[in-house]
């Protein structure tokens, strides 16, 4: 089992090298560099040998990404371009402010999901399933510009009870930024528990249809006690990565919802830098939001090496 | 004796079709089971006995909905009691043994637990009670040591174990009727044989009514004392077990049991036409109608009712039933096998040896072998042009394995496997040419997975005809409609998805499908397996057909040595990945035997009750095969000693051409088995 584990983390780590290799070498083979697209019309003569010389760009590639790699093993990525800050500084609050939004979408988001999944699980093809499972269809189909939207025009400008964007300097506190995301997080946690209830719904039933769970009815066993002990542990292992997913797709993909709200996130770090033609930045978000995937399906796994006994004594065997 | 425990009163149930038709699964049933008695139910797939066998709990699948009747548990209709009154009933006063209970046991909890969870909701034991209960449940189904199989996950278990655990759960709460629902059904002869000894002696011991659901009349043969035959979701006769088994006087049971292959005769079986009518395909005459031998015209528009026969104690549906009478006495098999072949090798396999154990790429790097105990080890047979060879053995046995690696699927380790004489055919699928391709093809288990859900049988049937031959238009077409002649199937059937297609129809595909590419060799995977016994000998018997036109060359891979015995001509038994016995299929059915088929044969159930099997070996499943000496040594009833755990054994030869591998010399063999 150690031997597994060893072997999902090495796996990681050469994915996070290639991801990072690909990422530099994308930003190489633009047209231009970063001088370039930061000088814009500018980008001749002095200036322009005065910047490579300042960032460095006269080194030969490899060459840059080794100390560019070394520099973010310890944890530094270098200066942005447009704001002449360090990346580190920027990214900080940005971070900060993406997990504040994730977990809150999490933290309502999963346990509806998982509740919502199993009741219309349990009353298949009745009246509960047939109403969440409609409401849900809804919201996975509605994009989310237009229910961003909508949430605004509704809770924001016609009730007028809570903030339609979010106009705060990117590092406020917790407790400031708090009114500022309920709007956000419903948008998010929409379409996020729609997707994770209906999983949830099918690898129930997909158990409940099960041999074991007949031999259960047949052996006795009362309703919920059988659905507690003999279905969800059973149905809920397969679901672990399905949430992982999810999570990683919250810390670094709802660029749309960010933008949409003005909030202060990763996501919208994206477009900006990319629409700054901010390369460094870029870089840094690609090497980012890929360790945040890594590691968070790294967890996963761990978690259903631990939690399926079928694969744990499968490893120990060996 | 005579007291009813359940009685089932004009049971009908079925389900609503897309058209909002009512479609009957089960039509009128109307039995009974008494006390303490052992009844089976018998029938093929699609009969309604599982059906039947679940209502007697008050569990009707999702989906289906009872259309009239009772089922009465001492007087108390189950189907009119609501889920908190069922759970009372149900583990306490009727268990169910589920058919494979590697499925049906939850895979999350211990085994302890599982049984604890019974215990505890079915008796008032105190906790320290419960855990001595469990431990002597254990024993009482001869588990080996309690404590430690109490800790384990249901996957750490083999077949038979799991089996076990599932009757120590149904007895846990002492029930007083226990169903039985296909429970010996998928495992190997011999742990097959072990669980239904173990069954009867429990029914011997407690007095409990057992319900028997199977569609091996073998296994029925051994622990009822009445059966139930279904047949189309009616019960078509019942009686003594003795009464249906020898005499039956229905003509769908008298086909069915003449359908079987047997040890004690030789040859093909009697195959039945045709197949049982899906539900709601059943016409206005009697059920049996199309496929009956003894039909007159009134079956054809008039349903015979269950009649009862006091004499015999025997009910029948069937007007001509005393026709039947008559007839059943002779029981003899006329399909004897044409058996000319000449000694014109096809297939040699020389010293193969197989491995699924990857090496490591550093050993690889070194070129070190690390797998000194392969999977399959020593294997020599040399098979003859026309010839059916069958390898025999349980799960495990390696057999399959040999099969694949002849159709290049894997690796040899060692060895080599030679074809028509010269040709050397590579380990590597990649390697080999379109030739060598075309000359060896595999016929698979099951049809439900080796047919494409998703094309038509035109489209199946021409991807060999196009790829080996590059047939186009009307060419292709005739060719199609030709193979599906030689396989008894019309060329309507061109346009038909699998899914529209009876089991047998589909495995016929599949041999169609296999001819299409006018093969040399034929590798044919438990074909049978999968199949009723009636659509069984049908399979067998076009196999047979087909190899006297074409001159084809099987080989045969089966568990079950019946069926082997009568399509073979030769038969190799393997153990553990090594042969044991090799020899003519007549010669291999006597003894002197190797020990192992000696104990394959014992445990063979055969429809009959007068035929006990005997069980020579304890039904131990060895994960790996020893690394030197017999590879029957930890099983075998007639070890010698130290020789067969430190020496390979010699072969040796008998008298009629088998050749056997042990130390036991082949005359002491034959004294100690006569």
């Amino acid at each position: 089992m150690f031997f597994l584990i060893f072997k999902r983390f090495v796996l990681g780590l050469v994915t996070l090298f290639i991801v990072s290799l690909i990422t530099f070498i994308g930003v190489e083979i633009l047209p231009g560099d970063a001088c370039t697209s930061y000088l814009e019309r500018e980008a001749f003569g002095e200036a322009l040998a005065a910047c490579i010389k300042r960032l460095g760009l006269d080194v030969p590639a490899h060459e840059r990404y080794i100390s560019w790699a070394y520099n973010v093993i310890q944890g530094d990525f270098g200066y942005s371009l447009s704001g002449q800050m360090q990346i580190n500084e920027v990214l900080g609050p940005r971070i900060k402010n993406s997990l504040v939004l994730a977990s809150a979408a999490i933290i309502i988001g999963i346990p509806l999901a998982l509740i919502l999944g199993i009741i219309t699980a349990l009353w298949r093809d009745k009246m509960p399933d047939i109403i969440i499972s409609t409401v849900a269809i809804f919201s996975m189909t509605i994009p989310e510009f237009i229910s961003a939207t909508l949430l605004i025009l509704i809770v924001a400008i016609w009730l007028e009870w809570l903030p339609g964007i979010v106009i705060v300097p990117t590092d406020v506190t917790f407790f400031e930024l708090l009114p500022n995301i309920i709007l956000p997080v419903i948008a998010i946690a929409m379409i996020m528990t729609a997707h994770m209830a209906r999983m949830v719904r099918s690898s129930v039933i997909q158990v409940m249809a099960s041999d074991y769970i007949q031999m259960a009815i047949l052996k006795g066993v009362p309703y919920w006690k059988m659905v507690f002990k003999h279905v969800l542990p059973n149905a809920l292992l397969p679901a672990i990565n399905v949430v992982a997913l999810t999570i990683a797709w919250l810390l670094g993909g709802v660029v749309v919802t960010e933008v949409v709200f003005n909030y202060p996130g990763l996501g919208r770090l994206v477009i900006e830098s990319i629409s700054n033609r901010d390369l460094p930045v870029v870089q840094a978000l690609g090497i980012i939001l890929a360790s945040i995937y890594v590691s968070i399906n790294f967890i996963a796994d761990l978690l259903t090496l631990m939690l399926n006994p079928r694969l744990k004594t499968l490893q120990t065997r060996k | 004796m005579n007291i009813n425990i359940q009685e089932i009163k004009d049971l009908s149930i079925g389900f609503k079709s897309q058209k909002g038709e009512q479609i009957s699964i089960l039509r009128n049933i109307t039995t009974n089971i008494r006390k303490g008695e052992t009844v089976g139910i018998v029938g093929e797939s699609g009969s309604g006995k599982s059906t039947l066998a679940l209502a007697m709990m008050g569990y009707i699948k999702h989906g289906l909905f009872t259309n009239g009747g009772e089922c009465l548990f001492k007087s108390q209709d189950l189907l009119s009691l609501n889920n908190k009154e069922l759970e009372d009933i149900r583990g306490r006063k009727i268990a169910m043994i589920p058919q494979n209970a590697g499925q049906a046991l939850t895979p999350n909890l211990k085994i302890g637990y599982q049984i604890e969870e019974a215990l505890r909701l079915h008796t008032d034991f105190s906790k320290v009670e419960r855990e001595q209960k469990i431990s002597e449940l254990l024993n009482q189904v001869r588990l080996p040591s309690p404590k430690i199989m109490a800790l384990r996950y249901p996957h750490e278990l083999s077949g038979g174990q799991q089996q076990r655990v599932a009757v120590a759960m149904a007895l846990a709460g002492n029930p007083e009727l226990l169903l039985l629902d296909e429970p010996t059904t998928g495992l190997d002869v011999t742990t097959q044989a072990h669980v239904l000894e173990l069954l009867k002696d429990i029914a011997k011991d407690t007095g409990t009514s057992m319900v028997y659901v199977s569609h091996d009349l073998g296994a029925i043969a051994q622990v009822c004392d009445r059966v139930i035959v279904m047949y189309a979701g009616e019960i078509v006769l019942e009686g003594p077990v003795r009464k249906i088994l020898k005499e039956p006087i229905h003509p769908y049971t008298y086909g069915l049991l003449k359908s079987i292959p047997k040890l004690s005769l030789s040859g093909l079986p009697d195959s039945m036409p045709g197949s049982q009518p899906q539900p709601g395909n059943i016409g206005s005459g009697c059920s049996f109608y199309d496929r009956c031998n003894f039909s007159s015209d009134e079956c054809k528009i008039k349903v015979p009712e269950l009649e009862y026969l006091s004499e015999i104690d025997t009910s029948v549906r069937c007007f001509n039933h005393s026709e039947l009478i008559s007839k059943t006495s002779e029981q003899k098999i006329t399909n004897e096998l044409k058996k000319e072949i000449t000694i014109d090798e096809i297939l040699d396999l020389k010293d193969v040896s197989i491995s699924y154990a990857k090496q490591g790429i550093i050993d690889q790097f070194l070129n070190k072998v690390t797998d000194t105990n392969p999977t399959v080890k020593d294997i020599n047979i040399n098979i003859n042009k026309g010839e059916t060879i069958a390898l025999v053995g349980e799960s495990g046995s390696g057999k399959s394995t040999i099969l694949k690696s002849i159709a290049g699927l894997l690796k040899t380790k060692d060895g080599y496997i030679k074809f028509d004489k010269e040709k050397l055919l590579s380990g590597d699928l990649k390697k080999r040419n379109s030739e060598d391709l075309r000359s060896i093809q595999l016929i698979f288990q099951n049809p439900d997975e080796s047919l494409n859900p998703n094309h038509t049988v035109e489209q199946i049937l021409s991807q060999p005809l196009k790829l080996y031959f590059g047939l186009t238009g009307s060419k292709l077409k005739s060719s199609i409609a030709e193979l599906l002649e030689k396989v008894r199937l019309g060329a309507f059937y061109m346009s038909r998805y699998p899914r529209q297609l009876s089991g047998g129809e589909k495995q016929r595909i599949a041999v169609a499908r296999a001819f299409a590419a006018r093969p040399d060799i034929i590798l044919c995977d438990e074909v049978t397996s999968a199949l009723d016994v009636s659509v069984q000998a049908a399979v067998l018997d076009l196999l047979q057909k087909l190899k006297e036109e074409l001159g084809t060359t099987y080989v045969f891979v089966s568990h079950d040595l019946a069926v082997v015995k009568a399509i073979s001509d030769r038969v190799a038994v393997l153990y553990q990945g090594r042969l044991c016995e090799i020899g003519p299929s007549k010669d291999v059915y006597q003894f002197p035997s190797h020990p192992y088929t000696e104990v394959l044969i014992g445990a063979v159930l055969e429809p009959d009750p007068d035929i006990r099997p005997k069980l020579v070996a304890e039904d131990i499943v060895e994960e790996k095969p020893p690394e030197i000496g017999c590879s029957f040594q930890g099983r075998c009833p007639r070890i010698v000693g130290d020789k067969c755990r430190n020496e390979t054994p010699p072969w040796q030869f008998g008298d009629n051409g088998n050749a056997i591998r042990c130390h036991i010399d082949i005359e002491e063999l034959k004294i100690q088995q006569s």
